[in-house]
């Protein structure tokens, strides 16, 4: 099949690529852009794995076509710390033992910022519900709310 | 596979009527990219609609609103007026899928899959709400009900769109509700779903009803006697035993994995009477915030 030229911004950074028409573009940032923060948990849908934020609205990149990036603004987990200075979501998973295999945490944190922005002060059944598109199989989800919560609450605070 | 971008409602009607292959309308993709990389599905041509002018907008028309095809779910849900007006189509349709699939799903592409389980649907046929179609011999309207025609199958030719949603105008009083059972506490597909939107004189009395029912059978339902069994009432204990008596009539669901008959029967008429008492409620509230009398 014919190649499809995609001009998109990732992160911030204009971004040119070639993918199959028919190519997610969870594909296209693992396997073409080396942006492997995203994972592909089960190309589905279902385990949040792969999550971005494409046109500021959180997505699954696997439920989206490569194609389909063409113009829009795209953020990953690559995005998330300014240069070496960590988001607070990524400092609060650390010191709070928020992760286990890390399989789920950079969709996690990716989901967890764009709650973050829209609710700045959510109630932990706020969380989970927000999360529920989020699969662990790990950590049993109580300390990455727990996480969210004292990053949230850093954000309010600081 | 190609991928095209459509322009036009109506290039995308030619696009579909030209195409000899398989091929698919794409708005959010959270159901087609699943169902092609299942691999039963080898689709020739995916024709991306979310360009088309006017086909993420919602604005108000004839006391209601139109619902562009493409809306994503997200946003609908962030739209005041919509969910003032019609809470339980937007509970419905925020329903489906998870926050992310949210973010791209929407409700025309809920009720062309075709499912039994859809979400939107049952809220949106409660709602009486017309579906706009583009073919490349023009426009039509269409009632969502006459849409589904059986499971993964709509009513629409091979070279139509669905390009909008229209949800009427309300008269004063009235309310919308949604429920559905899913084993999970999210994330799940129904097993049982009813829609309830009904109208309210000044003295409480249901004047106006539509009781429709998801995941009970091949299409969703709309259940005339349902309806009447609590017309003229104000959902006292015999209207609501009614309503679910006639609920239980009209379903002829499946039995699987997720359900018996038996049991959908049965939580079909326990989510219409708890639906009927959302709805009624927020008739009464609708009623005090325009402080009607």
């Amino acid at each position: 099949m014919k190649s499809l030229h995609v001009s998109t911004t990732i992160n911030g950074d204009p971004v040119e690529f070639i993918c199959d028409p028919d190519e997610p573009l969870l594909d296209v940032l693992r396997n073409r852009l080396h942006l492997t923060g995203a994972k592909e948990g089960c190309g589905t849908g279902d385990c949040g794995a792969c999550s971005i934020t494409l046109n500021g609205r959180l997505v699954c990149s696997c439920l989206v076509l490569g194609a389909e990036a063409q113009g829009a603004e795209i953020s990953t987990i690559e995005g998330m710390a300014d240069g070496e200075q960590l988001h607070p979501l990524q400092r609060a998973f650390i010191d709070g033992a928020a992760f286990q295999c890390g399989v789920c945490t950079p969709g996690i944190l990716v989901a967890a910022k764009a709650l973050l922005e829209k609710n700045a002060s959510p109630s932990d059944e706020e969380v989970r519900y927000w999360l529920a598109g989020n699969l662990c199989r790990c950590t049993g989800y109580d300390k990455i709310i727990a996480a969210v919560q004292v990053a949230a609450a850093e954000m309010r605070g600081a | 596979m190609r991928y095209m971008t459509a322009q036009s409602a109506k290039a995308a009607a030619m696009a579909l009527a030209e195409e000899p292959g398989k091929s698919r309308v794409l708005a959010g993709g959270t159901d087609l990219l699943v169902q092609m990389k299942a691999g039963n599905l080898a689709v020739d041509l995916v024709i991306d609609i979310k360009q088309i002018p006017g086909i993420r907008d919602i604005t108000a028309e004839a006391g209601g609103f139109r619902i562009g095809a493409a809306v994503a779910n997200s946003e609908l849900r962030e739209h005041a007026g919509v969910c003032k007006m019609w809470p339980g189509v937007v509970e419905a349709a925020g329903l489906i899928g998870s926050t992310q699939v949210q973010g791209r799903c929407t409700m025309a592409g809920n009720l062309c899959n075709g499912s039994p389980a859809g979400d939107a649907v049952p809220a949106l046929v409660a709602a009486d709400a017309q579906v706009r179609i583009e073919g490349p011999d023009g426009v039509r309207n269409v009632a969502v009900l006459d849409i589904p025609a059986g499971p993964g199958k709509t009513t629409l030719t091979k070279a139509e769109i669905v390009t909008s949603i229209l949800l009427p105008a309300r008269p004063a009083r009235s309310g919308d509700a949604y429920l559905r059972f899913i084993p999970r506490t999210e994330m799940d597909i129904a097993v049982a779903s009813a829609a309830v939107s009904l109208t309210l004189d000044a003295a409480g009395a249901v004047t106006a009803a539509r009781v429709s029912l998801g995941a009970v059978a091949p299409k969703v339902l709309l259940v005339d006697a349902a309806a009447k069994a609590i017309i003229g009432t104000k959902l006292d204990d015999a209207a609501l035993a009614a309503l679910a008596m006639a609920c239980e009539a009209a379903c002829n669901p499946i039995d699987d994995k997720r359900g018996t008959i038996a049991f959908r029967t049965s939580t079909a008429g326990v989510l219409a009477r708890r639906a009927a008492k959302i709805a009624y409620d927020r008739a009464q509230s609708a009623a005090n915030d325009k402080g009607a009398k």
